[in-house]
């Protein structure tokens, strides 16, 4: 099994780059007029949560039940959009 | 090294991507009914899609070595109109006699509504009148693990055998929830909506080599036909042995669909 600098060998560069891709889409956010909506929302509580994922997730799985729909029953009827890779609607 | 390719949309494809996969050691490759880029206006465009699948797709595939499979139903996405979905449901028996038929697929959800439950739950009554079996869509996004629950509920209902059930699309989050149950798991290669090389093998050292495949998908979407093989160099960077690589990407699903009655080990393997 690889070490933990063998991981960071073959991915650290990449992981470094898609950190930077992060920040810069926040930034842009930041820079242009309008408002935002609740993916925006999401995708903060998502960056927040996978610092601390609960006991018995990973990282990964807590950033994809952060941008999960957690209700339970079937919907009604389909709407016309396609997912949003967050719960709400626009 | 050779590999199948579980699931992979070829009507989307050209010809010269069953050369590269060929190339790359695909020796079968399975087509799930699906979606086809647009909402079909009639039955009759599934008659049509259902000859594609069953004739013309194998035969596109054969030049390059590759057994070409499929498996039928009407999918999720435009089963909204119970009663539509249930005249194409009534074409599906005369194609099932098909030499390259495996089975019921892929059938699930994609917004987890009612009628989607509905038509899901009737599919599931037909693969068990025909004893087939069944491959499974889940939704995308943050639909996939509702929809996953709701689609586990249903099997357990209809008191499926789980060993000849696979369910697609799995990621972190819903591999778990699939596994544990004694359910069949795929993983779809599709960086933007569904998973990475990387994450894959991550899923595989999490959750174990065992009843899981991964596949490309490969459909009208930006998608990979190659990414099996990316996805298996992936695993060796990060130190599997080739047996291993091959179990994933060879042997696991050799396992699974030899439990269909119409598949057969590529005989360029005998
Ligand atoms: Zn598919």
């Amino acid at each position: 099994m690889p070490t933990k600098s063998d991981i960071l060998n073959l991915y650290f560069m990449d992981a470094r780059c898609k950190l930077l891709e992060i920040a810069a889409y926040l930034d842009r956010l930041d820079r242009h007029e309008g408002e935002g909506d609740f993916r925006q929302e999401a995708f903060l509580s998502a960056l927040e949560a996978m610092q601390t994922p609960p006991a018995g997730q990973s990282r990964a799985q807590t950033v994809l039940n952060t941008l999960s729909d957690h209700s339970t029953s079937p919907a009604e009827s389909a709407s016309l959009q396609s997912a949003y890779g967050a719960p709400g609607k626009l | 090294m050779h590999y199948i390719e579980p699931h992979g949309h070829m009507v989307s494809r050209t010809t010269a991507d069953y050369e590269s996969i060929a190339q790359a050691g695909c020796v079968a490759l399975c087509e799930p009914a699906f979606w086809a880029g647009y909402d079909r206006s009639s039955p009759a465009g599934f008659y049509d899609y259902y000859r594609q699948l069953t004739e013309y797709e194998p035969r596109r595939a054969a030049q390059f070595g590759i057994d070409h499979y499929c498996w039928l139903c009407i999918n999720p996405k435009e089963a909204e109109d119970p009663s539509f979905a249930r005249e194409v449901m009534s074409i599906i028996p005369e194609f099932l006699d098909c030499p390259n038929v495996l089975g019921i697929g892929e059938i699930g959800l994609n917004k987890n509504t009612k009628n989607e439950l509905a038509i899901f739950e009737e599919h599931l009554e037909i693969a068990q009148k025909y004893d087939l079996p069944i491959l499974i869509h889940t939704p995308h996004l943050e639909d996939k693990l509702k929809g996953t629950k709701l689609i586990l509920d249903a099997l357990k209902n209809a008191n499926v055998d789980r060993g000849r059930v696979v369910i697609d699309h799995v990621e972190e989050h819903t591999a778990p929830l699939v596994l544990d149950q004694g359910y069949w798991a795929g993983m779809t290669l599709y960086p933007i909506s569904k998973c990475t090389a990387a994450r894959a093998v991550d899923i595989l050292e999490t959750f174990g080599m065992e009843q899981i495949w991964m596949n490309s998908a490969c459909d009208w979407g930006v998608s990979d036909p190659l990414a099996v093989v990316k996805c298996a160099l992936e695993m060796k960077k990060r130190q599997h042995t080739l047996t291993t690589v091959q179990k994933v990407i060879f042997e696991n699903p050799k396992e699974f669909l030899s439990q269909c009655p119409n598949f057969k080990v590529n005989q360029l393997l005998q």
